[in-house]
């Protein structure tokens, strides 16, 4: 890992004045994707703007029909939360099953979307719930947030604020983990909502996406036997050491049914 | 250069570092307090386990900037004088290491499970030891240890 500056402002404003005056930033959260990223010399900043200081960027509250989650929030927190339990149980079983305890005690949900890894469960969680994410700067739908593997509509030194999780009537998470790394081969988030069933699927794709099908098949009928085969192209789907896309292809039915079964239960 | 105040193990400490300092480095390198180990520094192994204002961390992808002002316990800390600590005894008494290399993570990770939950079930003591490798002891007897540790072993 190369040196950097280090700065730890305590305001929005703060920080967006370390970025200002920084030639080549990068901000940071739980670091537990940056500093990996760091050390390998994948990423290199000049300076380092740490969002661990800003008390606005902290905490779950409730906002009308809505769950709103501080950027900052760790996975523990979102897992331990009452008020996440209670409203959104699909969440909190989702930051459940990230990475492991001191990944958990670290790692922050505004640093897992702005990173949107094409195995991680946040963003899954994000677009299956119809979630809004804030910025420093606007309001962006998860419809449009989420782009191809680790991009996303994020602008330079735009901040992640916090995100906005409509309350579905019902939903549910299921994953099948890579064993080793936990990060989802394939995880999908099936929601139930006023506007409509939504099916997020993470893990098989190049990106965090919507299945179509799925979603048509569980709006007819909000049951496991609705649930036949994913309507994506193998083409579109991922294959590695891990799986193969027709494999994953097959997976997406199978986490689509268990979360349905979750979600009714 | 940045200068960094925490308490390690109750004594407080203030050192210069450069802020791409690892916590972990600054424990072993800038501390010499070399029980805390670094097995992959990838953040998949977890021998480096401490804890930071009570919470268990991988101290390899943590800096020690961000360590600032927070009171840090590290394995050395565990023991009070000749007394081991409730879980190094259990460790000790149920041959829960082999090399011992993971061990110092492993404690640590043990220790903040039985803080949040005291009496945890088998199930509970596997997933809690996700981010733990070992490679020796095949886990049996580590799960042993830290059972009889909570006082819920059969
Ligand atoms: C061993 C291990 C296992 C893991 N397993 C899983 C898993 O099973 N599922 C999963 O989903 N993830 C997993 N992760 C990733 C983990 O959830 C990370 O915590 C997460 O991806 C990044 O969050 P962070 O807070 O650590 O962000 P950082 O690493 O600090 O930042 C990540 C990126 O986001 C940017 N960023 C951070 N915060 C903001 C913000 N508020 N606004 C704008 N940009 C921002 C940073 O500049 C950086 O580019 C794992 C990580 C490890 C090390
Ligand atoms: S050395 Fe930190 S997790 Fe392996
Ligand atoms: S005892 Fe050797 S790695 Fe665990």
């Amino acid at each position: 890992m190369y040196d950097f500056g280090y700065h730890q402002p305590s305001s929005l404003s703060e920080a967006d004045a370390a970025l200002n005056s920084a030639s080549d930033p990068l901000l940071m959260a739980g670091g537990q994707t940056l500093i990996p990223t760091l050390k390998f010399r994948l990423a290199r900043a000049s300076d380092v703007v740490d969002l661990c200081g800003i008390d606005e960027l902290k905490g779950i509250r409730e906002e009308g029909n809505a769950v709103v989650i501080g950027a900052m929030t760790t996975h523990c927190e979102v897992a331990e939360s009452d008020l996440v339990a209670s409203r959104i149980p699909a969440l909190a079983s989702l930051a459940r099953g990230i990475g492991d305890p001191q990944v958990r005690h670290r790692g922050t949900i505004g640093g897992s979307i702005a990173n949107n890894d094409p195995a991680a469960d946040y963003p899954a969680g994000c677009l299956g719930l119809g979630a809004t994410i804030r910025t420093s700067k606007r309001q962006i739908a998860a419809d449009d947030f989420f782009g191809d593997t680790f991009d996303t509509a994020l602008e330079d030194g735009e901040i992640v604020t916090a995100i906005s999780f409509p309350l579905p009537e019902k939903a549910a998470y299921a994953k099948f983990p890579n064993p080793a790394s936990r990060y989802a081969i394939v995880g999908v988030m099936v929601a139930k909502t006023g506007a409509g069933v939504r099916v997020a699927v993470t893990g098989a794709g190049h990106g965090v996406f919507r299945d179509e099908a799925i979603e048509l098949a569980l709006n007819e009928s909000f049951s496991v036997d609705a649930v036949d085969a994913s309507g994506v192209d193998e083409e579109d789907l991922n294959s590695d050491i891990h799986a193969s896309a027709e494999y994953r292809k097959h997976l997406i039915g199978v986490m689509a049914k268990r979360a349905v079964a979750k979600a009714n239960s | 250069m940045a200068e960094v105040t925490m308490t390690v193990n109750g004594r407080q400490v203030s050192r210069d570092v450069e802020a791409r300092t690892l916590l972990v480095q600054f424990l072993r390198e800038h501390l010499q307090m070399t029980g805390t180990h670094v097995g992959c520094d990838t953040s998949q192994c977890g021998a480096c386990v401490v804890h930071v204002d009570g919470k268990s961390v991988k101290s390899c992808t943590m800096l020690a900037v961000q360590a600032d002002g927070s009171a840090v316990t590290t394995i050395e800390g565990l023991a009070s004088g000749d007394t081991l600590h409730p879980m190094q005894a259990a460790f000790n008494e149920h041959h829960a290491l082999q090399c011992g290399f993971c061990t110092p993570g492993m404690v640590m990770s043990a220790v903040d499970l039985l803080q949040k939950n005291p009496s945890p079930s088998e199930t509970e003591i596997r997933d809690w030891l996700e981010g733990n490798i070992c490679r020796c002891t095949g886990y049996h007897n580590i799960i042993k240890a830290i059972r009889h540790a909570a006082g819920s072993a059969a």
